[in-house]
């Protein structure tokens, strides 16, 4: 493998490793950019300085975003935060490298939850390619094992996509406290953020879900084009907000739990809270991860991992831009 | 893994169909001693004498046999034969019919229930009390195949706090999803909240 030129769009805790990371993996950061600044340098960007001044200023570099967009790179990595709707400014960003025939890494959810057939149409048009490992599961490579077992023969994809949420729910069970008590917990260790919707509403889960449905879906189609697309309105999400700790007792008396289980078909995609079996592998704890494939040739095949983090989902991320030729 | 695979993956075979068929063949009594259909599904070598070996501790185990299905056409992907054998047997026989076929080194895919959970445990969360609680189990029964097999209660602390409930239902084979369809129907109704449960293995 040859080392890759970077730019890293994004220096939140996901952008700030993929740069603090690169090197290890024998690529070259030559921009970065947050929403105000950027540094460029066509030899490669003094890395520990750009995230030092990060922390001390809030500004990575003296150049403007814009320059991080237009300098000389191989790849794009795309890691602004997710939104929703239109997915910008993540969208524009990989239209612009698209148009400039490079490849793309996501791990901003957005374009390919939100736009995932806007996005294949630029990347068909273009000579660049687009890899979104990053944004289904942080670490563990739930799209490279589709990819590699063939998503025709994956029925089903369930899983614990969000580690906030099973957090809460593991430790609302074990130690038999409320919701409440326990969301102040959780942020207080850094698990919840100060604002925890996007988790414990189940649309973070969700937008991994359809995420996953846009492939399974893809790969049936005779026509990538023509394929049934998924967007987080296609979705049906139920968050844990409402669960009562009775209610979690009464599960642990008939030896069940209860998770915020996600679930991608090519048909389509729910997320709620669901009462887990005995044994079952998706009774996992803490905030860890789980995805389960239903493969026709595999049965049940089971991954997990973290879910999320700065260096966790950084690897995802260059584990992308080492797939790229 | 494979009911549902098989059944979109090529030009139509017969193998959904016929197991449909021999579902409805049967009255609607609830429990008792009464024989009740069973389906199982079983991955055979290809060698002689295998069905043979396989319907034997059927029989030796109180079963007794309605339809057999040998999906010669359909060899799977490790070159095992599947095989859908429908049965009916007093409900306490089940079990030691599939220990049995397992005793004797068949390979067997489902059970039904396993498939489909004969029985079946969810959760009610909301102003259950206040939403008339027998009713609404009482609604439960009435609509669906399912029987209340165990239910219990967790009173809320205050008045206003919303109470749990967790159903044990005994239902009928291929009748879960509609009970639980049933159960999400009355609890949207009077706003109360459903924990289904997760049924690995099905889309």
């Amino acid at each position: 493998m040859t080392g890759h030129r970077l730019a890293v769009l994004g220096a939140g805790a996901v952008g700030g490793s993929v740069v603090e990371l690169a090197a290890d993996y024998g690529h070259e950061v030559v921009a970065f950019a947050d929403s105000s600044s950027a540094a460029v340098d066509p030899d490669g960007i003094d890395e520990a300085g750009a995230l030092d001044r990060k922390e001390r200023a809030d500004a990575v570099g003296d150049g403007d975003p814009a320059d991080a967009l237009a300098a000389d790179y191989d790849v794009l990595v795309e890691a602004t935060p997710t939104t929703l709707g239109d997915a910008e400014p993540g969208y524009s960003h990989v239209e612009a490298a698209l148009s400039r025939d490079r490849d793309v890494v996501l791990a901003n959810k957005g374009p390919v939850a939100e736009r995932f057939a806007d996005v294949r149409a630029l990347e068909r048009d273009s000579a660049g390619d687009l890899l979104f490992e990053a944004t289904v599961g942080g670490a563990i490579p739930v799209l490279a094992t589709l990819a590699d077992y063939g998503p025709r023969n994956v029925s089903a994809a369930r899983g614990i996509l969000n580690g906030t949420a099973n957090f809460i729910l593991s430790r609302m069970t074990a130690e038999g406290l409320g919701y409440e008590h326990v969301l102040a917990e959780a942020q207080d260790l850094g698990v919840a953020e100060a604002d925890p919707a996007f988790d414990v509403q189940g649309t973070d889960a969700a937008l991994k879900c359809v995420i996953l449905a846009n492939v399974l879906s893809e790969a049936r189609a005779d026509d990538p084009a023509e394929a049934r697309e998924f967007q987080l309105t296609d979705a049906t999400v139920e968050g844990i907000e409402d669960i009562p700790g009775s209610a979690l007792e009464l599960a642990s008396e008939s030896g069940r739990t209860v998770r915020l289980v996600g679930e991608a078909t090519p048909e389509g995609v729910r997320v709620g809270p669901r009462l887990v079996p005995p044994g079952s592998s998706l009774a996992v704890s803490g905030t860890r991860n789980l995805v389960q494939f239903e493969h026709e040739h595999c049965g049940q095949l089971n991954l997990s991992g973290r879910g999320a983090g700065g260096p966790e989902t950084a690897a995802a991320v260059l584990a992308d831009v080492g797939r790229l030729s | 893994m494979s009911d549902p695979a098989e059944g979109d993956g090529s030009a139509g075979t017969g193998g959904a169909a016929e197991a449909d068929d021999a579902d409805d063949a049967t009255p609607a009594p609830d429990g008792g001693e009464r024989p009740q259909p069973h389906t199982i599904r079983l991955e055979l070598v290809d060698e002689p004498g295998q069905l043979l070996k396989a319907l034997q501790p059927i029989a030796d185990n109180g079963g007794n046999l309605l339809s057999i299905f040998h999906e010669r056409g359909n060899i799977t992907p490790r070159g095992r034969i599947p095989v859908e054998v429908d049965l009916e047997c007093p409900p306490d026989r089940f079990e030691g019919i599939v220990d049995a076929l397992r005793e004797e080194g068949m390979n067997v895919i489902q059970a039904d229930a396993e498939r489909y959970g004969e029985e079946l445990t969810l959760l009610l969360i909301g102003h259950l009390v206040d939403t008339d609680l027998s009713d609404t189990l009482h609604r439960i029964e009435e609509s669906t195949t399912a029987s209340l097999a165990d239910f219990s209660l967790s009173a809320a602390e205050g008045t206003d706090e919303v109470s749990s409930a967790r159903l044990r239902l005994a239902t009928r084979s291929n009748g879960t999803d509609s009970a639980v369809e049933t159960v999400r129907d009355i609890a949207a109704e009077k706003d109360l909240t459903v924990i289904e449960p997760l049924t690995e293995g099905s889309a």
